[in-house]
């Protein structure tokens, strides 16, 4: 019988890497310089979020989807608001409605400005991360001002947003949107016509239609493939359907395309934005609901029962009527929902958060099989990895 | 589809909750349901979004398992539900579902439900070497064990938890109700 020599050799990448994009462990087999197998081990920044949201009230479960994935945080509130409004089944009036449309897309608008220049790091470009940290610098003074915050918002609450938009918001946020799109066609012209770019990008890390579906992989990376699907189109939430927006697609479904599908995603956010700002008309920004949402300030400077709704709210919470649901919005990445369970009390029974994250980065395996080792970095920072969101 | 959905004599307790549909199913059927949901142009339910457990000690058949499925070609989800002891295990459906492979192996992770015929059941969220499952409602919030870093060994070290301040959990019951419309359907559901 004839021997056959084995000729791989297995090595570790990660877990602290700085192309792993956090803390990923991949255990890598390569034949040469080929992927035979790659095996990612995740979990190493897992934090039991779950299991914390079960023991806290639905208002001091809101931060914690801040923090999982942490570049893009409104859109993750915003799944987890609209889950429990549901439960509770509560409208949130239509100003809340706007300011939470333009908050999504200005968050969408950041995690992409960190996804394509990171992209672009781990393929060999510096400048574009510099160029877009400036920029992303200016949107995060915009959650600075509803928030107070520049990550952790906590600004998308149960029952409304937390505060109005400062006086003058509009005009600023109008003022800006104005000169964002002439920004993105400076970085395009940094990148898409780039040879290295391109020679490092297409036909690499290709998935198919049937694939992706297959594997469930939604946002960009299914859009990528050519299937035009996007929640905010076809299952509308909040304000979304009544601004007119396209939804871009790839044809060939590689890491270059879902790059170009990201940079068509930040000129439509503009737009999204531009609408919204033409349409929003002041009025309530949460459900008038005390018993949901707190009383003003002023108001339990006098009334005895603002205070004790005040009292009640940060300490019991509120009740939510036994059920369950599933919520999903179209955040950054792809598909974020919230399953949540309710039996009744002021504390969610059981919260499974649905990650897009999770679902890509199990398709690695599939995607960098029989490419070159230096690929993996490429299909790594194409698929929009943060390891927030996929340990909770 | 509603319609088409209750001509399926393997789902029960088919609900329209206008964002999905919810329905039961028998732990035996769960292949060939699955590969009829998937298959049959009607549903054409092709892209498993999610699937979890949910934990109730106090039942007799303690896990309920949730798969949330989506069609792209209806616009619709569904969110199939079926329940299991503890000591019962499932099959697996990643013959049907390539995507479920990694959720099998966290429900398995965290609530150390079993998945017949998996290729690769093992650990995926918590330390290597961990014991128990996390997400058990009898498992409590702190965990069993803490690391940290042995000056002497020169190496981490796991412990038994010691918690300088207990943890605190107030009990705030009391007799304000929060939403009496909720309370009321509450009771609804139970009689149903």
């Amino acid at each position: 019988m004839k021997e056959i020599e084995v000729n791989t050799t297995t090595i570790n990448f990660g877990p602290q890497h700085p192309a792993a994009h956090g803390v990923l462990r991949l255990v890598v087999e390569l034949d040469g310089e080929v992927v035979e197998r790659a095996e990612p081990h995740i979990g190493l920044l897992h934090r039991g979020t779950e299991k914390l949201i079960e023991y806290k009230t639905y208002l001091q479960a809101v931060p914690y989807f801040d923090r999982l994935d942490y570049v893009s945080p409104m859109c993750q509130e915003h799944a987890f608001a609209l889950a429990t409004e549901n439960l509770l089944k509560i409208e949130v009036p239509q100003r809340a409605k706007y300011i939470r449309v333009i908050f999504a897309e200005i968050t969408r608008l950041l995690n992409h400005l960190l996804n394509i220049p990171a992209y672009a790091a781990d393929i060999g470009a510096v400048t574009p991360f510099l160029w877009c940290f400036e920029e992303r610098e200016k949107l995060l003074q915009f959650h600075e001002a509803v928030s107070g915050a520049r990550f952790h918002a906590a600004y998308f609450r149960p029952g409304g947003v937390h505060q109005d938009m400062p006086e003058g918001m509009e005009d600023k946020l109008n003022d800006h949107f104005k000169n964002l799109p002439k920004f993105i066609d400076d970085l395009e012209e940094l990148l898409t016509n780039n040879r290295i770019l391109r020679q490092r990008s297409v036909d690499i890390g290709v998935i198919s239609k049937k694939e992706a579906i297959e594997w469930g992989c939604t946002g960009p990376v299914l859009r990528s493939a050519g299937v035009a699907w996007d929640l905010r189109r076809s299952q509308p939430y909040d304000a979304y359907d009544k601004v007119d927006f396209e939804i871009p697609i790839g044809k060939k479904g590689d890491c270059f395309d879902r790059y170009l599908v990201r940079i068509e995603e930040m000129r439509q956010s503009i737009s999204i934005i531009q609408q919204c700002l033409t349409q929003i008309k002041s009025g309530d920004i949460s459900v008038i609901d005390n018993k949901i949402t707190p009383p003003k300030r002023s108001e339990m400077k006098h009334s005895m029962e603002s205070l004790i709704h005040h009292f009640k709210l940060f300490t019991e919470g509120y009740r939510v009527p036994e059920g369950q649901t599933y919520n999903a919005v179209e955040a950054p990445k792809g598909e974020f929902g919230v399953f949540l369970v309710s039996d009744g009390s002021s504390k969610p029974y059981r919260c499974k958060i649905r990650a897009p994250g999770f679902a890509h980065l199990q398709t690695l395996d599939f995607l960098s099989k029989g490419h070159l080792m230096a690929d993996i970095a490429a299909i790594l920072g194409s698929l929009d990895i943060v390891f927030g969101e996929i340990d909770r | 589809m509603i319609e088409d959905l209750k001509k399926n004599n393997q789902l029960s307790f088919i609900k329209d909750k206008k964002i999905f549909y919810e329905a039961s199913f028998n732990k035996e059927d769960i292949l060939k349901l699955f590969e009829e949901l998937k298959k049959n142009e009607l549903f054409s339910f092709d892209q498993l979004i999610d699937m979890t457990a949910i934990d109730y000690p106090s039942r007799e058949k303690r896990f309920e398992l949730i798969y949330i499925l989506l069609s792209m070609k209806k616009n619709k989800r569904i969110v199939l539900k079926t329940s299991i002891n503890e000591n019962d295990s499932l099959e697996s459906i990643i013959k049907i579902f390539k995507a479920s492979d990694w959720y099998e192996r966290e429900c398995y992770d965290l609530f150390g439900i079993k998945f017949n015929s998996h290729p690769d059941l093992r650990r995926i969220m918590t330390d290597y070497n961990f014991e128990g499952f996390p997400l058990r409602k009898d498992f409590p919030l702190t965990g069993h064990t803490e690391v940290r870093y042995d000056d002497v060994e020169k190496k981490v070290v796991y412990e038994p938890v010691k918690l300088t301040q207990e943890y605190r959990d107030f009990d705030y019951t009391s007799p304000w109700e929060g939403m009496p419309d909720g309370i009321d359907e509450h009771k609804d559901q139970e009689s149903s």
